[in-house]
């Protein structure tokens, strides 16, 4: 943490702030400047306001053809689940004995959908899809969750409009509360 | 030496079933042995390992030097355990230290329990880089070579996975060693670059409040940091017990974040984003958030809280005859040091004070000890750690009843294990 204090300078009339390290250590200054070329190719991280979404849109019907080919062997049949992640349904039972997380129950933001299968997914072949392939599929996936229409287009506008059923139902553990 | 009257105090009891002070075998060790009616572990029929025979392996000279060592091949046996992967996967999944088999408190790195989400990658460090960016003055890329030209400092601390004893959520005691339950935790010396250091070259805006990690493995791995611990103790790590980190550690440079679930600490870190907000990324919104009863989740449960477990006596590891015994384990707590260590030979009724192996360290594994005299009757052991701001560990229905059952992640509870009159040892609710 720095912590500015004030510092009176003699004879001069004059303070300065002065940021004292408690780590007390400078770096020797090695790290090359990024250019913005360099940057965009990595910042692939969406955030829930949406910003850096790419161009592009896609359809629920285009979603299904790709979820068909590319992440029913693992996801199962319109998201059903088996043998991984059960992504489809469960709304209602979060408080129940036998709570059901998929993507329509439990998370809370539509955005990290669309990144988190653009940095990961399918599996054996990680960042693989293409932007209008990615909306693709994050449309089909929140139909199947009725979060949205059969008609509805998910492009760079229209995902961060999104609200996710259960997310107003997260409390914040950070920062913590005083003791 | 202490004094026959010393020493007879010593061996009073201090709590129900056994337990002596906890200092008899700090100040004695083995000389207590066969001593105030301790019994002697009865020896078995001679052979040729014992007087007067001189064994092999002195009577030739032994093998050369090697440019790395292994462990023993009579130690074969010592290897991480519960190695379970995803279907269809290999690399995305856990396994975990086998805290039964070791002593002391830095893990082997080749015993640093794994969790990984797209498998292992095999970086080549002249061509991985470091990408800090977003709201910074100068967005700054480091080579490998450019962070090793850093000051560094080196700490001996804990990471635990915020899943570790999940199966202690399930209705039944799981079976399985201590290990397999509660070994998604680990403890080395990591040594690295403090982040702030990175972080002020880069030069912050006023409103970074947080920041974006990032992995190079093939889930790009990402979560949100908190700037305030970016900037405290969070740590560029490159070292990991003395030598460079393991591939499944983070080769070549991983986030270190002392205390705090051990998902944020992100390995293969190749991308930090200076953000004035949280990213919500897959693993902070969706998986490492807990549910509780009522419906709602607790989102951005960061420091580990207080917790230990009795490493021996524990499942698989059958006690061989009454007597005198040492029982021994871990404590640990992400937000400082372990103040206290209780432990129980009579299910909780009783507690007497455990010692503290020194040094005794911040967010660090420590170990405890105590010694105990095992009449050969039925017994529950159990133990309790209390940190310096005075959180001790719940039991597990205290626990449950505050999160229910389906909170999956940050199991604290205190831990049983039932010794039968046979020397078994078992898991159980009590």
């Amino acid at each position: 943490m720095c912590t500015p204090s004030v510092v009176s300078v003699a004879g001069l009339g004059i303070t300065v702030l002065v940021i004292a390290h408690a780590l007390a250590a400078e770096g020797p200054n090695v790290g090359r400047e990024a250019t913005a070329a360099e940057i965009a190719g990595w910042d692939i991280s969406i955030p829930p306001d949406g910003s850096g979404l790419p161009p592009g849109s896609g359809t629920v019907a285009a979603g299904a053809a790709l979820y068909a080919s590319k992440c029913q062997s693992c996801h199962g049949e319109k998201g059903a689940g088996q043998p991984n992640d059960r992504l489809v349904g469960g709304q209602g039972t979060l408080s129940g004995p036998t709570p059901v997380r998929t993507v329509g129950s439990y998370w809370p933001y539509a955005t990290t959908l669309f990144d988190y299968v653009r940095r990961a997914m399918p599996y054996p072949q990680p960042q693989s899809l293409s932007n209008d392939e990615i909306y693709a599929v994050t449309a089909y996936l929140l139909h199947l969750n009725g979060v949205i229409a059969e008609s509805d287009v998910m492009n760079a506008r229209t995902l961060p409009q999104v609200k996710m059923p259960n997310r107003d139902n997260f409390i914040l553990a950070y920062p913590p509360r005083p003791r | 030496m202490p004094s026959s009257r010393t020493r007879s105090a010593l061996l009073e009891e201090v709590a129900g079933n056994g337990l002596l002070h906890r200092r008899i075998f700090l100040t004695q060790g083995a000389a207590l042995v066969g001593a105030g009616g301790v019994t002697v572990l009865s020896a078995g029929p001679a052979t040729a390992a014992d007087p007067p025979d001189t064994p092999p392996w002195m009577r030739a000279p032994g093998a050369g030097m090697s440019g790395y060592g292994y462990p023993g091949k009579y130690e074969d046996n010592v290897k991480r355990t519960g190695i379970t992967s995803q279907p269809g996967t290999t690399g995305s999944g856990a396994s975990r230290t086998p805290l039964e088999k070791l002593d002391g408190v830095i893990t082997p790195s080749g015993l640093h329990f794994e969790r990984h989400h797209g498998g292992v990658p095999d970086i080549d460090p002249a061509a991985h880089r470091l990408l800090i960016h977003g709201l910074v003055k100068r967005p700054l890329i480091f080579t490998m070579e450019a962070l090793l030209r850093y000051p560094m400092v080196s700490r001996i601390q804990f990471i635990e996975c915020s899943g570790n004893s999940r199966p202690m959520l399930s209705p039944a005691p799981p079976a399985g060693s201590c290990g397999a339950i509660h070994g998604l935790v680990s403890c080395s010396e990591w040594t690295g670059v403090p982040l702030a250091i990175l972080l002020e070259e880069a030069g912050p805006d006023r409103n970074a409040q947080w920041l974006l990690a990032e992995g190079a493995d093939a889930a790009a791995m990402s979560r949100s940091v908190p700037m305030a611990k970016a900037m405290d103790d969070a740590l560029i790590a490159l070292y990991q017990n003395g030598e460079r980190l393991r591939p499944e550690n983070g080769y070549p440079v991983r986030l270190f974040l002392p205390g705090y679930e051990g998902n944020m600490s992100v390995k293969w870190l190749r991308r930090i984003k200076v953000t004035a907000v949280p990213t919500m990324t897959k693993d902070e919104t969706s998986k490492y958030t807990d549910l509780l009863a009522t419906g709602k989740s607790l989102m951005f449960t960061y420091p580990m809280e207080v917790k230990s477990v009795i490493t021996a006596p524990s499942p698989e590891l059958a006690l061989k005859g009454p007597g005198l015994h040492e029982i021994s384990g871990l404590a640990w707590s992400g937000v400082g040091k372990v103040t206290k260590l209780e432990v129980s030979a009579d299910g909780g009724r009783s507690w007497a004070e455990a010692a503290l192996t020194e040094p005794v360290l911040s967010k660090a594994l420590t170990r405890f000890r105590i010694a105990w005299r095992w009449d050969g009757g039925p017994a529950v052991l159990k133990s309790r750690a209390t940190d310096e701001t005075g959180a001790s560990q719940p039991t597990r229905d205290k626990l449950l009843a505050d999160k229910g059952t389906q909170f999956l992640y940050h199991y604290n509870a205190i831990q049983a294990w039932s010794v039968t009159p046979s020397g078994e040892v078992r898991n159980v609710y009590a």
